[in-house]
């Protein structure tokens, strides 16, 4: 049966014919090709590369980026329901469009030259390049200002060296963007981005084994060891912290979408569930603890609808803060976990098996709490937000 | 090729049905709405078919309301080339009325192909196709499963109940659609972007008189919950009896 989505408060009438048009592509997509295969991939490890050509072939890589760049050139609400729908699927599905859109290709639109633009954009929008995010370090993650990976400038271009971490699509990318200081190790302000094409010397990626989490999502780490890059591979205009940051602003904007697609795909669950698994005689949907764990999920779900919704407008309308994006991670994501936790929970032993969708969602949740900022780094910027003061 | 495939837009198969306080038509309230199924396979048909032969156009046309543009506009995104909505208030139960509003708006146009879905997913009718065919003057080959196009003639499959049939025909001709003959491809993002920028002209549907109404519309009983006779090979004597009396099914 098709997924029908959830909108108690006729959200779809606040959305425009072509936002509703791509959403309903998406969860067609999801429903006839991703659905049939998610749960073997998950238990098997397996990011599923089969299905890169058909999502490449419906736009679905920067889909907000200008059509001249061969993208879809969507506005922000349209970009942030294909992450809402493909998060119902999988958050490994996601986190890689949303690596390979927001923090692949937005970098490269928002700091690369014409040249680069031209050269990379097409490509990574057709899927033909597979593109990674290193910004995270071993031992800098809530902190990636303090880095060590080092860009030194040569006559010839640059030499890169360093380890990045828990790298989405890292082994498979063809191409990385990788954050480097070019300066003092103290000095954030010398941060700057590089593009990297993988089968440059010096260059490994190593899958990270024995994840529970975000299963059918690859992640790795990436060696870097006297990387000799050409001067044009830096982008010339991205400059400290902020860049990378501008980076991460977009990906927890989808991410704050596709969130509430995972809680949807739970929520929908546990409703066929509780009608449907009779106990003592009758459903369980008919007694009231679960009940009020529907009412719970039902409500929070509707509650980040709206906050999501306005975020999209206000993206689009050019005023959005990082801070409302904040917002929304925290709140989207942390809902998202406890609708997961209570569908499993709700589904019995059933709520086990990885034929259900419930604790897939819960375990990949857990990756999408932490990364893009964990949900007390989204606390803290709020914090800081509120009282002016810093408190990291 | 020039071609033309008629649209319906219907409420979605997939929704939970209830009958309004009249009677005798659908409670819209909370229903989603799509192109007809069988539509669908005929939008797919028509846009191979020029991707095969080469350069064509080919137009969608739907009547009804206004919301009707949405569905000419899905049709679009898949690739379609132009739109024409046929506007009337509600799409009458007589299908000959709308065979007459659609036979009007095709007349002299100049299609080698008009297409219909087999049947709408609603009405469940299957008679528009048919009758704008013969409006038309036009050889019409129902519920087709395959389609080839040479030299001006066309060949197609029917499947019969346990045997196919192959019909070939001149052209223009009008054509109705079963499923499985193509699957619908999604419209991809950039095709809904592009089908904003595709016309759609909308003129009043030259309807025909419409004879035939709905006096009444009910829903089947809801089916009794199952019954469990018995476990093993002992429960089957009863199953059987029962079956044979009181399903009355073997
Ligand atoms: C599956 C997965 C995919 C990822 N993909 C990418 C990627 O593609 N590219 C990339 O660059 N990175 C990626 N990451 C890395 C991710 O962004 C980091 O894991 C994240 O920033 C947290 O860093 P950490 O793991 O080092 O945790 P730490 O920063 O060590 O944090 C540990 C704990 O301490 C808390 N904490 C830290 N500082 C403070 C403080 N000042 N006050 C209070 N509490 C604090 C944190 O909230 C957390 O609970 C990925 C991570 C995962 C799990």
């Amino acid at each position: 049966m098709a997924f029908a989505g959830v909108d108690f408060y006729q959200l779809d009438t606040l959305l425009s014919e072509e936002e509703r048009a791509v959403r309903d592509t998406v969860r067609a997509w999801v429903d006839e090709h991703l659905m049939p295969i998610i749960g073997d991939c998950y238990v098997e490890g397996k990011f599923p590369k089969q299905l890169i050509p058909g999502l490449a072939e419906l736009g679905m890589f920067g889909a907000n980026l200008p059509e001249e760049y061969g993208c879809a050139g969507l506005n922000n609400v349209a970009y942030g329901l294909i992450m809402q729908e493909l998060e119902r699927g999988d958050s490994g599905i996601r986190s890689f469009a949303s690596v390979q859109g927001g923090l692949v290709m937005y970098p490269i639109y928002a700091f690369g030259s014409e040249e680069q633009k031209k050269h990379w954009l097409p490509r990574l929008a057709a899927g033909k390049e597979i593109g990674c995010f290193g910004l995270t370090e071993p031992d800098f993650g809530s902190n990636p200002g303090g880095m060590i990976t080092t860009a030194k400038e040569t006559k010839e271009g640059w030499i890169l060296n360093g380890t990045k971490m828990w790298i989405t699509n890292g082994s498979q990318a063809t191409v990385s963007v990788i954050w480097a200081k070019t300066g003092e190790i103290k000095d954030a302000k010398s941060i700057r981005g590089f593009i990297v094409p993988t089968n440059t010397k010096g260059y490994a990626a190593k899958d990270q084994k024995g994840k529970l989490s975000l299963r059918a999502s690859d992640t790795s780490e990436i060696h870097l060891e006297d990387v000799h890059l050409p001067k044009d591979a830096i982008l010339p205009k991205s400059g400290g912290l902020k860049s990378p940051l501008m980076c991460l602003t977009q990906a927890r904007y989808g991410i704050s979408w596709g969130a509430i697609g995972a809680a949807m795909a739970c929520y929908d669950e546990a409703v066929t569930y509780a009608k449907t698994r009779v106990m003592f005689d009758k459903p369980i949907g008919a007694t009231q603890i679960q009940q009020v764990r529907l009412a719970d999920m039902l409500t929070e779900i509707t509650k980040a609808q709206f906050i999501t919704l306005q975020l999209g407008r206000l993206k689009d309308a050019g005023t959005m803060t990082p801070q409302q994006v904040s917002l929304a991670k925290r709140n989207n994501v942390s809902m998202a976990c406890d609708c997961a936790r209570e569908a499993r929970r709700l589904l019995g032993a059933n709520g086990i098996l990885a034929e259900y969708h419930s604790m897939r969602h819960m375990a990949n949740l857990e990756s999408v709490y932490t990364y893009e900022g964990t949900h007390d780094m989204h606390s803290l910027i709020l914090g800081q937000e509120i009282t002016g003061l810093a408190a990291f | 090729m020039k071609i033309a495939v008629c649209l319906k837009r219907v409420p979605d198969t997939d929704m939970r049905f209830a009958v309004a306080a009249d009677g005798k038509s659908l409670d819209l309230s909370g229903l989603k709405f799509d192109m007809s199924d069988f539509d669908g396979y005929a939008v797919e048909v028509a846009l191979r078919l020029n991707e095969q032969q080469g350069p064509g156009e080919v137009t969608v046309v739907g009547l009804g309301p206004d919301a009707v543009q949405e569905t000419l506009r899905k049709a679009l995104s898949m690739g379609a080339d132009r739109g024409v909505h046929l506007a009337a208030a509600e799409v009458p139960f007589d299908g000959l009325a709308i065979a007459q509003a659609l036979a009007a708006e095709l007349a002299g146009q100049g299609y080698d192909l008009i297409l219909f879905g087999r049947v709408a997913t609603d009405t469940g009718n299957g008679m528009v196709g048919p009758m704008t065919a013969e409006l038309l003057q036009l050889p019409c080959v129902t519920a087709i499963s395959h389609l080839d196009i040479k030299d001006g003639r066309g060949t197609a499959h029917r499947e019969l109940e346990g045997a196919r049939e192959t019909v070939s025909f001149p052209l223009p001709a009008v054509l109705t659609i079963d499923e499985g003959i193509a699957r619908p491809r999604l419209p991809s993002l950039k095709g809904i972007m592009a089908a904003k920028k595709k016309p759609v002209e909308s003129r009043p549907a030259a309807l025909g008189p419409i004879r035939l109404t709905v006096d009444k519309l009910e829903l089947p009983p809801e089916r009794a919950g199952g019954r469990i006779v018995g476990e093993g090979p002992d429960a089957v004597p009863e199953l059987v009896r029962l079956l044979r009396e009181e399903a009355k099914v073997i």
